[in-house]
């Protein structure tokens, strides 16, 4: 019997019967193990490492809260603004209930946009860790489409607008546009029958997926091992005696503590925000939203919440005059494939794909390119991997040209963002296209800077 | 590594910085005061007498005012003019459709109207007690008024036996270096109140709106106080934690 | 390696403090959900008080209030139905109301504050269904020899005109009489019986 060859479970004092009666007939002790306590994880993670167990900690939040909110909430147009209010004033403790719900939306975004920085930083989207990083982006972009249905249950004027104006964008696509956009709002306007279904996607469908996309996210994760601050594979470097990686520490008691610590510190500036400026000065809650949702009326100035305002920026970025500036840029970078590729077929390629797409450019409007643009800039982060030809994984072995086009790359982010928070100018507009072509630069160009990259050798030992 | 530890401050401010932008209208600073239950209990008063009928509260309860000190006995007697129970929400009589017609547009509802009209230029109570005060008389108008932060309202002026009429007039301006014309409100005709009683009256009324746009607001700041004072303590018992266990890798 | 034993105390105490602390926090994060799921205000104000206009009900017959979402009946008791409440003493269970199914000022012979009017919450006491009003005295389907009152279709227990229950019948208790008080003759208020205001 297999059942009773296992090791009765020490330690866990007055517990280790029914520990062991489980241990039987679960594997507990080996998950525990597998994932905890014998989980080798390199000694040096800094405080980029702290996101990851954070978006988990929100995640909970997120699921917990969202469960008692549905109990009060009504997903009917007549009755969904009505609804949250009654939470906000009638339910017992449902105004804390909601601002966690509605800060955590925030919040998530923020320690996912850090978590996602860590990878860029020190490479940990590279191999081995491609599937980590895949599964990573695919979380990314179920928890847009999370944040976009949530966002219209309030159903107060930027939620309404807000989902107009997406749901549009697949409108622009050709041939299939119009019936697309039509099937999503399952009616001719946004209306009653989108929030509804809506609703079941928020609620249910998407984070079911996400769910499952977390757990294949830290399996692959466990399976390879955790990336470090200098790129360092540990597993290359083993104690003979023991086994286990010399620069390794077990997870489970360090990182727990380390990250319970993390957590902490997160409460302390979550709840700050929660209880003193739950608005957060009208980026978290926008102040339109305390207006019922009016088919009629368009607010003066609508933007998307904070989170999604880069991609809104690329997005209206995409003018005519703006293709011609594309178009420079696609005949450049064909120029350089060829130029450089010592492959033939590559070379012919690039000049094929190039001609379809400058074709492409001017023979659809530039209404398309705008949401192809937006939809490319999130999809373009999956290739990373492939793109990157540094052969140090960290930014503190990579060289002057790859640590200067991050850095762009950030404030290149950040200025997309602040200018798709903002009203169009057509400064903004201008600096918006420049940093969307920016944007597609940091990709675009990454195999030849990554590789002409003055890099320095990688340590043989993690650097504490 | 120095550049992208400062990031997220970097972003902070650029955040804040966001808020600065795209000054329209400049707003008066509302003298707001959610502790101040004599001033809240005056303007829940001047609500239900001006502004309850013709707009709604809909979501907001007549016994939810006991948080402003008065008993339920007092609100039936005080506030209550309808054959409302007190356990009802503030709800009105008027037809939005009627009330289409008369106005050109239904009087909005007003329980959240102060989470609602904050903006970049300032809160939702500071756009209230601007709007409020800055009524004029304007023949143009269907209703005889006009209103210099909202123009081409539809609403009258509803407190203007109080605030008296205001005119809108050309002022000659001293700037630095220049002279320059502006549009500025004058008071031509006296209401009954002088003008600091009356900017009082609107103090307490807005005080009381931004109450009832978020009831929960006293008891959540009170609340956040003991929450960081409890957080503060667990960081220091996390943090001796860690560093406990951390002796053995340094 | 005294140094290590020392830390052994010493990390015990702060894993057992740290996990206190952190269970707290859980808890206190627990709180508002758990406490969301209470009455909201809105059900609080639905099951408010009635005022009952009692001017129009004739005697010998039967009205309903609802009151919290469940059926308040009121009945004009005639003599002849106070007649058999009294009579019937030996068919019911609990004929002296000394089970708390009523507030003291009815804890009397017709569990009512004045005998005329009985007013009691129309749910049975065995598993919640309404039982209906059989005023008419005369043998039924289920009582041969049947005096008036209560009938519950669901499990056939019966109650007599003050709302006492049969003795073997399913229901264990008397109808429940709410809080209730003469605002005057002629109008009740359910649902609050406090003195003064």
């Amino acid at each position: 019997m297999a059942a009773s060859q296992k090791q009765p479970v020490t330690g866990a004092g007055p517990f280790n019967g029914i520990l062991t009666w489980v241990d039987q007939r679960l594997p507990l002790m080996q998950l525990w193990r597998e994932h905890l306590s014998e989980y080798y994880a390199p000694k040096n993670f800094n405080f980029w490492y702290y996101f990851g167990s954070l978006a988990m900690v929100v995640l909970v939040l997120q699921i917990v809260t969202g469960i008692f909110l549905t109990m009060h909430y009504k997903p009917d147009a007549a009755l969904a603004f009505a609804s949250v209010e009654y939470i906000m004033r009638d339910v017992p403790g449902g105004w804390l209930i909601r601002y966690m719900h509605s800060t955590g939306a925030s919040a998530f975004f923020v320690v996912v946009y850090l978590h996602m920085l860590r990878g860029l930083m020190y490479g940990s989207y590279q191999k081995p860790r491609e599937l980590i990083w895949i599964f990573g982006m695919v979380i990314y972009l179920c928890l847009m489409a999370e944040a976009f249905f949530g966002y219209l249950l309030p159903w107060g004027q930027m939620s309404f607008w807000g989902a107009q104006v997406i749901i549009n964008l697949f409108d622009a696509l050709p041939l299939i546009g119009p019936d697309l956009s039509l099937w999503i709002r399952g009616d001719y306007v946004v209306s009653d029958a989108t929030l509804n279904r809506f609703f079941a996607f928020h609620v249910i469908a998407i984070p079911l997926v996400l769910v499952g996309l977390v757990a294949a996210h830290i399996m692959a994760l466990h399976e390879v091992g955790s990336n470090n601050p200098d790129g360092v594979e540990i597993k290359a470097n083993k104690d003979p005696q023991t086994g286990h990686p010399v620069d390794g520490i077990p997870f489970h008691p360090y990182y727990t503590v380390k990250d319970a610590l993390g957590v902490v510190v997160f409460a302390i500036v979550f709840s700050t925000i929660l209880f003193f400026m739950p608005e957060f000065g009208g980026y978290f809650l926008e102040y339109n939203n305390f207006i019922p949702a009016d088919p009629l009326k368009t607010p003066s100035h609508i933007a998307p919440v904070w989170y999604f305002t880069p991609y809104y920026s690329i997005l209206r970025a995409a003018t005519d005059d703006f293709m011609w500036a594309l178009a420079v840029g696609v005949i450049a970078f064909v120029a350089l494939i060829v130029l450089t590729a010592t492959n033939k077929t590559l070379k012919m390629g690039a000049v094929a794909a190039g001609a379809v797409t400058l074709v492409a450019f001017f023979a659809i409007e530039a209404k398309v390119w705008g949401v192809l643009l937006m939809g490319a800039a999130t999809l373009i982060f999956f290739i990373l991997p492939w793109l990157d030809q540094s052969p140090v994984k960290s930014i503190r072995y990579k060289g002057v040209l790859f640590r200067t086009a991050l850095t762009i790359f950030i404030i290149d982010f950040i200025v997309l963002g602040y200018f798709g928070t903002q009203p169009v100018t057509t400064a903004g507009t201008l600096i918006s296209q420049i940093a969307t072509l920016v944007y597609f630069a940091f990709f675009a160009l990454m195999p030849w800077y990554s590789k002409m990259d003055k890099t320095r050798p990688e340590p043989q030992r993690v650097t504490l | 590594m120095k550049l992208l530890k400062i990031l997220p401050v970097v972003l902070l401010l650029i955040v804040s910085g966001a808020q600065a932008a795209g000054v329209e209208v400049k707003l008066d600073r509302a003298p707001v005061d959610e502790r101040n239950l004599v001033s809240l209990q005056r303007g829940a008063q001047v609500f239900v007498n001006y502004c309850l009928n013709c707009h709604s509260a809909n979501y907001m309860r007549y016994n939810r005012l006991q948080d402003l000190g008065l008993t339920e006995q007092q609100i039936r007697d005080n506030l209550l003019f309808t054959d409302a129970k007190i356990g009802d929400l503030m709800k009105i009589a008027m037809d939005p459709k009627d009330s289409k017609a008369w106005f050109g547009a239904s009087p909005p509802d007003l329980t959240v109207i102060a989470r609602s009209r904050a903006s970049h230029a300032g809160s939702g109570a500071d756009w209230l007690y601007t709007y409020l005060r800055s009524f004029y008389r304007d023949a143009s108008r269907p209703s005889g008024w006009n209103n210099a932060v909202f123009p081409n309202v539809g609403m009258p002026h509803v407190l203007w036996e109080l605030q008296g009429e205001q005119v809108m007039k050309e002022a000659k301006v001293q700037a630095p270096g220049y002279v320059k014309t502006e549009q500025k409100l004058a008071l031509a005709k006296p209401g009954t109140m002088t003008p600091i009683e009356y900017d009082y009256l609107v103090a307490d009324l807005v005080n009381y709106m931004t109450y009832m746009a978020e009831p929960a607001r006293h008891s959540r700041k009170t609340m956040g106080i003991y929450v960081l004072l409890f957080l503060g303590l667990m960081f220091v018992l996390a943090y001796m934690l860690k560093k406990e266990f951390w002796k053995d890798v340094h | 390696m005294a140094d290590k034993e020392m830390d052994q105390g010493k990390r015990r105490f702060l894993v057992a403090a740290t996990s206190v602390a952190g269970g707290v926090a859980t808890g206190a994060v627990a709180v508002p959900l758990v406490t969301s799921m209470l009455p909201s205000e809105r059900a609080k104000a639905a099951g408010a008080p009635v005022e009952v206009d009692i001017s129009k009900l004739a005697p010998g017959e039967q009205m309903t209030v609802e009151w919290r979402g469940k059926p308040v009946w009121i009945v004009r008791r005639t003599k002849e139905m106070l007649e058999t409440v009294t009579k019937g003493d030996d068919k019911v269970a609990d004929p002296d109301s000394k089970k708390l199914m009523q507030p003291a000022y009815a804890k009397n012979e017709f569990r009512s504050i004045k005998p005329d009017y009985l007013v009691v919450v129309g749910i049975c006491t065995h598993l919640g269904c309404s039982p209906v009003g059989k005023f008419n005295v005369g043998p039924e389907a289920f009582d041969a020899n049947w005096q008036g009152g209560f009938y519950c279709p669901c499990h056939g227990s019966l109650f007599d005109l003050a709302g006492r229950v049969y003795k073997n019948k399913p229901a264990p208790d008397n109808l429940v009489i709410p809080p209730y008080k003469y605002l005057s003759d002629t109008r009740l208020l359910i649902g609050d019986d406090s003195k003064g205001a």
